[in-house]
């Protein structure tokens, strides 16, 4: 489980020394195996959040922990998939998917062997283990991210809007392949987005984040079944529930770079 | 039934001609040929004085005279291995240097100054410090050339080790990379292609080092043997020197260039 209580994020600006309250008393709990999906408009601190959550920025104030342990740094239990896949250019797909593992030294090579072919054959990339990252797709780098990710065996799986780079159809496909996956690997999963209706479509929680200072507005209970079809975008119900979000979110005074249906 | 993709005249490759394939060569080296043959004509019709310039079959002739009866092939090995060892010495030193400058900030601020004023310094100049501290020995030139080609190889590294790719930083250290493993997977590798950068230009410069290192003091080496045969007005000899020297410039840097290509096989095509 993943307990975040009363999270408190300041930084300066570098220009005029003016403090800014990038995060304010932000709690948050998510259970494991649960898919929890954070939105909010652009600057709301959602990817701070993440940041946080890897290890990979301090905080001032409040507290953090997984299955009891505080969070002091980055940790063997959780995986980052960036936005931005940073993959190891000079690496091919199946050096970067073992890339990981190699880091933090928990398997032994038959192991890394076994679990690299394994994961590359989960994304749907096998055949392309020789391959370089500026040879595949933007979508298939995202594939090659969430595949590294996978490979470390991570208890928690840190998602920092790993789509927003994608054209429309390749990451609804995406998303239908994330569920997919995830259906199998089941890890808990704190997925960042701008989109409502990604998060709606993939979470089993979705938390609205506003902007300036940045705090959980309110958590929406996603009650459909599993497995998802696409088709479920278009479901009344899917629609209305996407609207009571929009409704919170819209509540914000600054809600620029918020998408409300793109896609 | 025969689909448009079936038909041979659009799904084979336009075959191109054995002068397409090879155009660049075959235009280039035409083009030399007929300036040596031109040349050759002018110096065989006598139309070329000896005493300021010469011809290639005398410059071949020398070349053969000197190989088989002169010294040239002790001159080669000679300049050779002042090359090696300072060009290897650069390039080692270089790297080392240049990534622990680049990596820590404040070296880096401690050192600038003095990399900056020895980068400008133009290397021919400190040539008379360089013989009072070594000697007219192999020592002085194995130096003349280390320290043309150290900078090179230095400033390359710096900005390689510089240039380290934010983002891949933060992925290694979600993956609780060490600072070590950030060292041998992130930066070492960012920086190989403009480390080779540096070695191509260490390799050019190293060579002028050579030459102009032998032509002051000492009495040995390719260099020496142009100063020498310009004073005494052998210029076939001053020309077989140049062009084994401009020879020896075009192999090294095609090396150094194919050794670019090879360690950038992950980049994107350009």
């Amino acid at each position: 489980m993943i307990h975040i209580d009363r999270l408190t994020k300041r930084y300066y600006v570098e220009r005029d020394g003016r403090q800014v309250v990038a995060l304010s008393d932000v709690s948050l709990t998510v259970a494991n195996g649960e898919f929890m999906a954070i939105v909010g408009p652009s600057g709301c601190g959602k990817t701070t959040l993440l940041n946080i959550v890897a290890g990979l920025i301090p905080y001032d104030l409040g507290a953090m922990s997984i299955d009891g342990r505080r969070i002091e740094g980055p940790g063997v239990d959780r995986a980052v998939v960036f936005q931005h896949s940073s993959l190891l250019p000079w690496r091919t797909i199946a050096g970067n998917v073992r890339y990981g593992m190699e880091m933090q030294k928990r398997f032994d090579a038959a192991t890394m062997r076994e679990r690299t072919d394994h994961f590359i054959k989960l994304v749907g990339l096998s055949g392309f283990e020789k391959h370089y990252p500026s040879e595949l797709s933007g979508g298939m780098q995202q594939r090659v991210n969430l595949a590294r990710a996978l490979a470390a065996d991570p208890a928690v799986l840190l998602m920092d809007e790993p789509f927003a780079a994608l054209d429309a159809q390749t990451r609804e496909f995406m998303q239908a392949e994330l569920l997919k996956i995830w259906s199998q690997a089941r890890k808990t999963v704190i997925f960042i987005t701008h989109q409502i209706n990604e998060a709606v479509y993939l979470a089993d929680r979705v938390a609205v984040m506003s902007a300036r200072p940045g705090r959980v507005k309110g958590i929406f209970e996603i009650p459909f079944e599993r497995p998802r079809q696409l088709g479920l975008k278009r479901d009344p119900r899917f629609l209305q529930l996407e609207d009571s979000i929009w409704q919170l979110v819209e509540e914000t005074p600054e809600r620029i770079g918020m998408a409300k249906t793109a896609s | 039934m025969t689909t448009i993709q079936d038909d041979p005249a659009l799904t084979e490759r336009p075959r191109r001609s054995f002068y397409e394939r090879h155009e660049a060569v075959i235009l280039g080296g035409s083009a030399v040929l007929i300036a040596i043959a031109i040349w050759q004509w002018a110096w065989s019709a006598g139309k070329i004085s000896p005493l300021f310039f010469t011809g290639p079959s005398a410059v071949v002739a020398r070349f053969i005279e000197e190989w088989t009866m002169g010294r040239l092939k002790e001159d080669l090995a000679y300049s050779g291995t002042n090359f090696v060892i300072g060009v290897g010495a650069a390039i080692a030193t270089g790297v080392i240097t240049g990534v622990v400058i680049g990596w820590y900030k404040r070296l880096a601020m401690i050192f600038e100054p003095f990399l900056t004023a020895l980068y400008s310094t133009p290397r021919v100049a400190l040539i008379p410090l360089i013989l009072i501290w070594f000697g007219i020995g192999i020592w002085s030139k194995v130096f003349i050339v280390f320290i043309n080609a150290f900078f090179p190889v230095l400033i390359n590294t710096i900005g390689g080790v510089r240039s380290t790719d934010r983002d891949l930083l933060r992925a290694a250290r979600a993956y609780c990379a060490s600072d070590w493993q950030i060292f041998t997977t992130i930066v070492l590798p960012g920086a190989v292609p403009f480390i080779l950068t540096g070695v191509r230009q260490a390799v050019a410069l190293g060579l002028i080092g050579v030459v102009v290192g032998e032509m002051f003091g000492g009495s040995q080496g390719i260099g020496y043997m142009v100063n020498y045969g310009g004073q005494t007005f052998q210029t076939d000899t001053v020309f077989m020197g140049v062009v084994l020297i401009a020879f020896a410039g075009i192999v090294l840097t095609w090396l150094a260039e194919r050794l670019e290509r090879h360690f950038s096989r992950w980049r994107p095509e350009r």
